[in-house]
């Protein structure tokens, strides 16, 4: 394992500038989360790393060796797509050793049959080594995927959505396993991907990349409670993070050049009251919480509410901010 | 109009359905197969029985045209004839029976084995620089992709035999006038823009991350090409190869044009196979009939492939 910075990296495909001066060091041992829309630049900030793509500008070191030139079989790096991850016509066993069984390591069949062996094990695919890879599921899959880069054991694993293919409980379980093995290896891995629960889970650090770059980078709890910007804020939180018009909700104390208030769940408090100054405009009951969608004049929002919370559709509430985050007319953060 | 709709079921075509579909493929294939069926039938009769009118349907079986197609025999008296010891093989003994005996053997079989060294050959580059050639313009930004591929194809726009005369006398010049080289060349270049255009499809279809992960996890990108695309595209590269050969098989204009004798193919030779007092057709179809054997061989073994390679992108594998 080791650590890999970026300088100032940019690349272009034709018109579109698809990473824009990013820098970023990843520890060695850190698992840090890329989180970002389609289109954020996400996927080629990986490819750069391990060499698929040229940047146009910037460095790239990996355990402190410019990169620039190198192929990326001698890169050291390992990548886990998002799809198509398999050789299909190759069985587990197969998939597992091929990176082994490369021209650039050349390992023993004794260590090779060794390692496919307890890395089948830690991604617990060992019952079907001998499958061919196209008959598994989903799931299965993209552990054996997983399995291939662990196998090998580079500077830094490369991951481009590895869950996303699969459904809710595998991807919840997967995220747990991931989680888990990279901690037992201290393994220094760079996970992309839009699911801000993988991020906020999973990450020592996330970073937020948006149209090519990077726009805020540290922990899960910084950049929930201290996004840099409107964007950061709008990409963490579940219901999404109401925007409202400053002035709009008694309760805060805006700084001087406010624009925009930005209030998730925890930022408004309710209390039934008439006339109060809102109305519950619709509720949808999700058995262990329910999500308010309340009007304020023109203006409507969704929070969470405990289930006991005893109010109808229609009804009347006080709503009141406490400790919201404030955005100037730019969309930058005021504190 | 509700009843008639209803039968138009999404579900199963009904018996009768079937039944008419079925009977429309057994005889469409049958009236295919009559010439080739013919032609096996002919090369088993005498040659009075192959110019009988009307043709004989029930005939007795021989295999003098076989005979005639693997040797040359010359015509000789009764008396020296019985003069010689047994005869040495069945062939032996039809040809006395006609008055005549084996002068020796005729040049099918080396012209036969001109079509095999030919057609293989000529297939075997078409489908290896076709891969090579599809595979980049599949992966690789090519300047001009799209015109250098429509010139490759523009080869097909006209008859081959369009460019005969310049070809014939630039092989006059090069010394490749009926020689096989010459022939696997000029094939090979008819051929490699089907194999161009038929490979690069296949490949296009074999997404990309595969090569990349290759790469990633240690191979140079023709290690890669070899590891992981090859294998994936040998249904591609069967139905290519299965395609090309039939052309090269069965070519013929060039070949009376270009080959005359050491490298004559054998589909400019069947014909001029004469008797004596005119063609010999069982001997004909005799040569015609062995000349479908290596195509059927090859058809068969790459069955599987072939029906695979034609229903391609329209199944999820």
């Amino acid at each position: 394992m080791a650590e890999v910075t970026l300088a100032g990296i940019s690349k272009t495909f034709g018109q579109t500038e698809a990473v824009h001066n990013v820098s970023l060091t990843i520890r060695d041992g850190e698992f840090v989360v890329l989180l970002g829309p389609t289109g954020a630049g996400k996927t080629t900030t990986l490819r750069l790393i391990a060499g698929l793509e040229a940047p146009d500008s910037g460095r790239i070191t990996i355990a402190g060796r410019d990169v620039a030139g190198v192929a990326p079989a001698t890169r050291d790096v390992a990548f886990v797509f998002q799809q198509y991850s398999l050789y299909p016509h190759l069985t587990v066993y197969e998939n597992l050793a091929f990176p082994l069984r490369s021209p650039a390591r050349r390992l023993q069949d004794a260590e090779i049959d060794a390692r496919v062996r307890e890395v089948a094990k830690m991604v617990r695919i060992d019952h079907k080594l001998q499958n061919r890879s196209t008959r598994l599921s989903g799931g299965e899959m993209q552990r054996v995927a997983i399995g291939r880069a662990l196998v090998r054991k580079p500077a830094i694993y490369l991951m481009d959505e590895p869950l996303s293919s699969l459904d809710a409980k595998l991807r919840a379980e997967l995220r747990l396993e991931l989680k888990r093995i990279q901690s037992e290896l201290g393994a220094t891995l760079l996970y992309v991907t839009h699911d801000q629960v993988e991020a906020m889970t999973m990450a020592d650090r996330i970073g937020i990349l948006a149209e090519g770059k990077l726009v805020q980078i540290g922990t899960p709890r910084e950049i929930y409670s201290n996004p840099a910007n409107l964007h950061v804020a709008a990409r963490l939180g579940q219901p999404h993070i109401n925007l409202l018009p400053q002035g709009l909700l008694p309760g805060c104390s805006a700084p001087a050049g406010t624009k925009t208030i930005g209030a998730r769940t925890e930022h408004l408090e309710i209390s039934a009251s008439t006339p109060g100054n809102a109305e519950i405009d619709w509720i949808e009951h999700l058995g262990d919480q329910n999500h308010l969608h309340i009007r304020v004049g023109e203006h409507k929002l969704v929070t969470l509410a405990d289930p006991y919370l005893a109010i109808q559709r229609g009804d009347r509430i006080n709503l009141k901010l406490r400790n919201p985050l404030y955005f100037d007319a730019g969309g930058q953060r005021l504190t | 109009m509700s009843s008639a709709t209803s039968a138009h079921s999404v579900v199963e075509p009904s018996a009768r359905t079937k039944r008419i579909a079925g009977i429309i493929v057994v005889l469409y294939a049958v009236i295919t197969m009559v010439p080739l069926a013919w032609i096996f039938m002919t090369s088993f009769k005498s040659p009075p029985d192959s110019i009988s009118y009307p043709p004989k349907v029930v005939f007795t079986p021989t295999l003098e045209g076989y005979c005639n197609l693997f040797t040359t025999r010359t015509r000789q008296t009764p008396e020296y004839i019985q003069s010689l010891g047994p005869p040495q093989s069945i062939c032996d003994e039809i040809t006395r029976g006609r008055n005549m005996v084996i002068a020796g053997p005729s040049n099918y079989w080396p012209r036969f084995t001109n079509s095999m060294v030919i057609a293989f050959g000529s297939t075997f580059l078409a489908v290896f620089l076709g891969t090579l050639a599809a595979y980049g313009f599949s992966r690789f930004r090519v300047p001009l992709a799209d015109d250098l591929l429509f010139f490759i194809l523009s080869t097909r726009m006209m008859p081959p035999i369009a460019v005969a005369i310049p070809i014939y006398l630039m092989y006059r010049e090069l010394g490749l006038s009926d020689t096989a080289l010459g022939m696997i060349l000029l094939y090979t270049a008819v051929n490699i823009s089907l194999a161009v255009w038929l490979l690069k499809g296949f490949i296009d279809e074999i997404p990309r991350e595969y090569e990349e992960a290759a790469m990633i996890d240690g191979y140079t990108r023709l290690q890669a090409f070899r590891k992981v695309v090859l294998p994936q595209a040998t249904t591609g590269i069967a139905a290519t190869a299965i395609f090309c050969l039939i052309f090269a098989w069965n070519e013929y204009a060039f070949a009376v044009l270009l080959t005359s004798g050491s490298a004559q193919t054998a589909p400019p030779f069947i014909p001029t196979i004469i008797g004596e007092g005119g063609m010999d057709w069982p001997a004909v179809a005799a040569g015609t009939t062995i000349f479908l054997v290596p195509i059927l061989v090859f058809t068969i073994l790459l069955r599987n492939q072939l029906l695979r390679g034609i229903t391609f992108g329209a199944v999820r594998k």
